[in-house]
């Protein structure tokens, strides 16, 4: 069976091409190729004048075991935990070979480094805290990410959210790691099992934070717990943060909702700061003259910052 | 459902071998005992030493019903503890599969089911991979080429048994070197449930260039046997294992 894996010749799709489904006979015209890995390949596909994302794999186990996961994220009502899943089929290959793919909802955006330094480190906040939100939902569920990393999330936009995609590493909690990236792995800094619980994701998104500071990583050195601790020490400014990221690597914080609340209250903190701040200066400015409408503009704004952040949150 | 103990040798080699029996030929009568032959080679770079070696270490693995990888001594660090892993994930699922044509009756496969009718039988598949008992033996060829690539090698048995031991079901591990002195194989490691702590484990190497990897891997081969006669007598060190 596994040499029957890997015998099987890789992939090869060509953009213009149409993907028809052995079973349920529906056509995917290929546009273009959106990522491969360990497991698979990922195309950006149109279906009914729809774009749609198919994730084909030599490895048949693999696709089904990722559809186990959408599949069960369906299920949560009102909630978008990853991609919808769409539909599920074999390709057969001119040359006779089959592959399983499975057809998902197309999530176009940003990666999450780019996003910030485009727009600014305070939608670093904004974001984190619907993710937390979904993430605690998924460990409600009973599951674990696994394989948390920048390169598994993206930006969506319009509203602007964090989302990941690629469930091959979603995990029962309680069981071993499925799949899962060194550098984002929390016993490969030895500061832990690999173990699914919920830490095992908190730590990894901590590790997601710091690669914003550092694009290409770092190594774990002789003391890899050290090492951490200056990264973290290096980079982050804001001491608030420095303080969360320190918790969720050392495992202090251990539920998405404690992370989601401490982001929370720093960020109203950060919003009455700067009220405060505004309305000196405007009594200062109404000594001197009598009306300031820049003034006016920015509390508006903060104002429908954090009824924005309201909004992600509860409904 | 319950499986009996996985048992598998994870023969890690940098070439071929020149002495002794056709490892193949003796990799397919372990595999004959229900032992899966998994092989990493692990290659200097790749003008030297391909393709022979290279053939062989698909060769071993494929008579052994084991998987086969080939890794270059540039990407060491990062792909062999990623590499072994995947070994050994590819072997459960092999042994799964098998066990799930018994459940099928015919020997079909699970792609040869409906799409929609593949879920449950992964979550069987996934349930026996987690909490299955599982008995790994690594043979490490330690001939002189060897040398410089053995503290990495160390480094990725040691993340093997946290990746293992992070699952439900027992994992126990030993590790043996060869070729050992005026014998195939030399006992590093006994039979132990965490490769965490070992240090240099690998001090002393072999000279000389024989690597008899095909006698090796038959010694090993008992290994396992001799193992149930000293767990028969020291019973007590692990209470439930004849049940599984
Ligand atoms: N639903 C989606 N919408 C948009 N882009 C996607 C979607 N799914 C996957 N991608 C893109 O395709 C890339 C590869 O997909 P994915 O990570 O699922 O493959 P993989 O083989 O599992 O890779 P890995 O080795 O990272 O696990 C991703 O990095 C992502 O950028």
């Amino acid at each position: 069976m596994n040499t029957q894996t890997l015998k099987k010749p890789d992939i090869n799709i060509l953009k213009g091409q149409t993907i028809t489904g052995k079973w349920h006979k529906k056509k995917y015209y290929v546009v273009k190729e959106l990522g491969s890995g360990a497991i698979g390949t990922v195309y950006l596909c149109v279906y009914q004048n729809v774009q749609v994302a198919l994730k084909m794999s030599k490895q048949s186990h693999s696709i089904t075991s990722e559809v186990n996961v959408l599949k069960a994220f369906k299920k949560v009502q009102g909630h978008s935990l990853g991609p919808s899943l769409i539909d599920v089929d074999d390709y057969i290959s001119a040359n006779g070979h089959v592959y399983s793919f499975y057809v998902m909802e197309y999530i176009s955006g940003d990666d999450l480094p780019n996003f910030i330094n485009r727009n600014g480190q305070e939608w670093l906040f904004t974001l984190l805290i619907g993710f937390a939100k979904d993430l605690q939902t998924l460990h409600d569920e009973g599951y674990v990410f696994g394989d948390l990393k920048t390169d598994n999330l993206i930006v969506s936009r319009k509203p602007a959210r964090l989302r990941w995609v690629d469930v091959g590493g979603t995990t029962l909690q309680g069981r071993a790691i499925k799949e899962y990236t060194e550098f984002y792995d929390r016993a490969y800094w030895q500061m832990g099992s690999r173990k699914a619980d919920p830490g095992y994701d908190l730590f990894a998104l901590a590790m997601v934070i710091l690669r914003i500071y550092y694009p290409n990583g770092f190594s774990r050195g002789d003391n890899p717990r050290k090492t951490l601790q200056q990264k973290v020490q290096l980079a982050i400014r804001s001491q608030s943060l420095k303080q969360l990221v320190g918790k969720m690597l050392n495992g202090d914080i251990d539920k998405a909702d404690q992370v989601k609340d401490y982001l929370l209250q720093y960020v109203m903190k950060q919003n009455q700061q700067t009220q405060l701040r505004q309305k000196r200066l405007s009594q200062k400015n109404q000594q001197e003259t009598s009306f300031h409408p820049t003034l006016e503009v920015v509390s508006i704004l903060s104002i429908s910052g954090l009824c924005y952040i309201y909004m992600t949150l509860f409904l | 459902m319950r499986t009996s103990t996985l048992k598998q040798i994870l023969l890690i080699t940098d070439g071929c071998s020149n002495q002794g029996e056709n490892p193949a030929s003796v990799a397919a009568i372990i595999a004959e005992q229900g032992i899966t032959v998994n092989v990493i080679g692990i290659m200097e770079d790749e003008h030297t030493e391909q393709p022979k070696g290279l053939l062989e270490v698909e060769e071993i693995a494929g008579s052994g019903q084991g998987v086969s990888q080939i890794v270059y001594k540039q990407a060491l660090s990062q792909t062999v503890q990623a590499v072994t892993k995947q070994a050994l994930n590819e072997t459960l699922q092999g042994v799964v599969n098998k066990e799930l044509q018994q459940i099928l009756g015919s020997p079909s496969t699970m792609e040869e089911l409906p799409p929609d009718q593949r879920g449950e039988v992964m979550e069987v598949v996934d349930e026996l991979g987690e909490t299955c008992d599982l008995e790994v033996l690594v043979l490490v060829d330690t001939s002189a080429s060897m040398a410089n690539k053995l503290p990495t090698v160390q480094e990725a048995l040691i993340d093997l048994s946290i990746s293992m031991n992070a699952r439900i079901g027992r994992s126990r591990f030993s590790v043996y070197q060869f070729p050992g002195k005026r014998k195939p194989i030399q006992q590093l490691v006994d039979w132990t449930s965490k490769l965490d702590s070992i240090t240099s484990i690998f001090s002393r190497l072999a000279s000389g260039g024989v690597t008899p990897t095909g006698p090796a891997l038959k010694e090993a081969m008992h290994q396992f046997g001799k193992k149930s006669l000293k767990r028969r007598l020291f019973h007590n060190e692990y209470p439930d294992v004849e049940e599984a």
